[in-house]
C-alpha cells in the first residue's frame, strides 16, 4: 500500500498524477448500490438506524411508556433490523481500513477547525454536539442523509432526494463562507 | 443467516470505501464546503452515475425496484437546509461520522451523541411536524422523468456527461488532485 499520494507534507513534484482514488472510489459505492438495490433490496442509507437506536437513549427522559406512546417509534420500533447491523458494519469496516493503513489517529480537534477557532477541545466538542444534533434533526425531516437521499434517491432520480441535494449544499456553502469568513 | 450477514457485509464495505477514500477526515468535508478539496462531490457524483444506471439496468430487467422519499417540498428543502448547516458545524454526514469514531476521531463520537439528541427531538416534535409541516408541497414518491417527460436513458447520458465535463475542469484546474 503506498501512501504517497495521501502523504501532505510530500513535496508537490513537477508533473502530479491524477488521483483516481475518489473516482474509484466513487464508483464502488455505485456497485455497491447495485447489490443494496438487487439483492439486499434495501438500498444504501443510515439515519432511520439512528432513530431506532435513540428510542433507548430516550427512556431516562420520557421513560419506557413515554416512547412505547410515541406516534414515530411505534413506526420506527427499536430492534437490530438491517440499517443498524449495517451502521455495524459501516463502523468495522473504516476500522479495518484505518488498521490495514496503520492511519489510527486520536483527534480531538481538525485542524480546519482549529486554524480557525483555535485548539479548545470543550469548543470544539459544544459544537459537534449541536452540529450533530442539528444534522440528525434536518436529516428525519427531509427522510434521508447524504447516503439514503444524496447517493441512493440521487441515483433513483427521486425529486425529493436532489432537492435535498441542492438545498443543502447550498445551505452548506453560504454558512461556510460565514464561519470561515477571511480565512 | 444472510439476514445478518448480507446488510453486515455491505455496511462494511461502505466503511471500508468512505475511509479509502478519505471521507471520513472532518478536513475533506469541510474543505470541500470551502471549494478547495472537490474529493466529497467526485464520490458522491460518481456513485450516483454508476451506481443509477445499473439499477436503472435492474429495475427494466424487473431485477430491482424504486424505493422513492416522498417529495414533501417544505419538510425536504427545511431538513436539508437544516442538514448544511449541520454538516459545516459539524464537519461529518451521519454516515461518514460513524466512519470517523472508527479512525479515532473523539469529536466525531461526541457530535453522535448530539445526533442521537436530535433523532429524540424528531421523535417528540414529530406529531405536530406532521399536522403542519409534511403535508406543505406533498407531492409524492414522484421522479425527475415523471415531472419532466424526459426518460431515464437521457438523465443519465446528461448526468455522466455533467460529472466528466466537471472532473475534467476540475483536474485541469487542479483543485486538489
Amino acid at each position: 500500500m503506498t501512501v504517497a499520494m495521501s502523504s501532505s507534507v510530500e513535496p508537490k513534484v513537477a508533473t502530479p498524477r491524477l488521483n483516481f482514488l475518489p473516482y474509484g472510489v466513487g464508483a464502488g459505492i455505485g456497485v455497491l448500490s447495485w447489490i443494496a438495490f438487487g439483492v439486499a433490496k434495501d438500498p444504501l442509507g443510515v439515519t432511520t438506524a439512528y432513530s431506532r437506536l435513540a428510542s433507548l437513549f430516550a427512556i431516562p427522559f420520557i421513560g419506557a411508556d413515554g416512547v412505547a406512546a410515541n406516534a414515530y417509534w411505534k413506526a420506527m420500533p427499536l430492534s437490530l433490523d438491517y440499517g443498524v447491523l449495517f451502521l455495524i458494519g459501516l463502523f468495522v469496516g473504516s476500522l479495518a481500513s484505518v488498521l490495514l493503513a496503520g492511519s489510527f489517529r486520536i483527534e480531538m480537534v481538525p485542524s480546519v477547525w482549529r486554524e480557525r477557532f483555535g485548539g479548545s477541545v470543550l469548543g470544539r466538542f459544544v459544537a459537534a454536539f449541536f452540529g450533530g444534533a442539528i444534522i440528525m434533526y434536518g436529516a428525519r425531516l427531509a427522510g434521508g442523509c447524504t447516503s439514503g437521499h444524496g447517493i441512493s434517491g440521487g441515483l433513483q432520480l427521486a425529486v425529493s432526494s436532489w432537492l435535498f441535494l441542492g438545498v443543502m449544499f447550498a445551505t452548506g456553502l453560504i454558512l461556510s463562507k460565514l464561519m470561515f469568513r477571511g480565512k | 443467516m444472510t439476514a445478518v450477514l448480507l446488510p453486515l457485509a455491505i455496511g462494511f464495505a461502505f466503511g471500508f470505501l468512505l475511509n479509502r477514500g478519505k471521507v471520513t477526515d472532518c478536513n475533506v468535508i469541510e474543505n470541500q464546503f470551502r471549494l478547495r478539496d472537490f474529493t466529497v462531490l467526485k464520490v458522491m457524483m460518481t456513485a450516483i452515475v454508476v451506481g443509477g444506471i445499473g439499477v436503472l439496468v435492474m429495475v427494466d430487467a424487473g431485477a430491482a425496484k424504486y424505493y422513492i422519499k416522498d417529495a414533501n417540498l417544505f419538510g425536504v428543502a427545511l431538513g436539508a437546509a437544516l442538514f448544511g448547516i449541520g454538516m459545516v458545524v459539524y464537519g461529518y454526514c451521519p454516515g461518514t461520522a460513524i466512519g470517523a469514531i472508527a479512525t479515532g476521531s473523539v469529536h466525531a463520537l461526541v457530535g453522535a451523541f448530539g445526533m442521537i439528541a436530535g433523532a429524540i427531538l424528531y421523535a417528540l416534535s414529530f406529531d405536530w411536524l406532521k399536522a403542519h409541516i409534511l403535508p406543505v408541497g406533498a407531492f409524492g414518491k414522484i421522479r425527475l422523468p415523471d415531472i419532466t417527460g424526459i426518460a431515464d436513458p437521457y438523465w443519465f447520458v446528461a448526468l455522466a456527461l455533467g460529472a466528466l465535463a466537471f472532473f475534467v475542469w476540475l483536474e485541469r484546474r487542479g483543485a486538489n488532485a
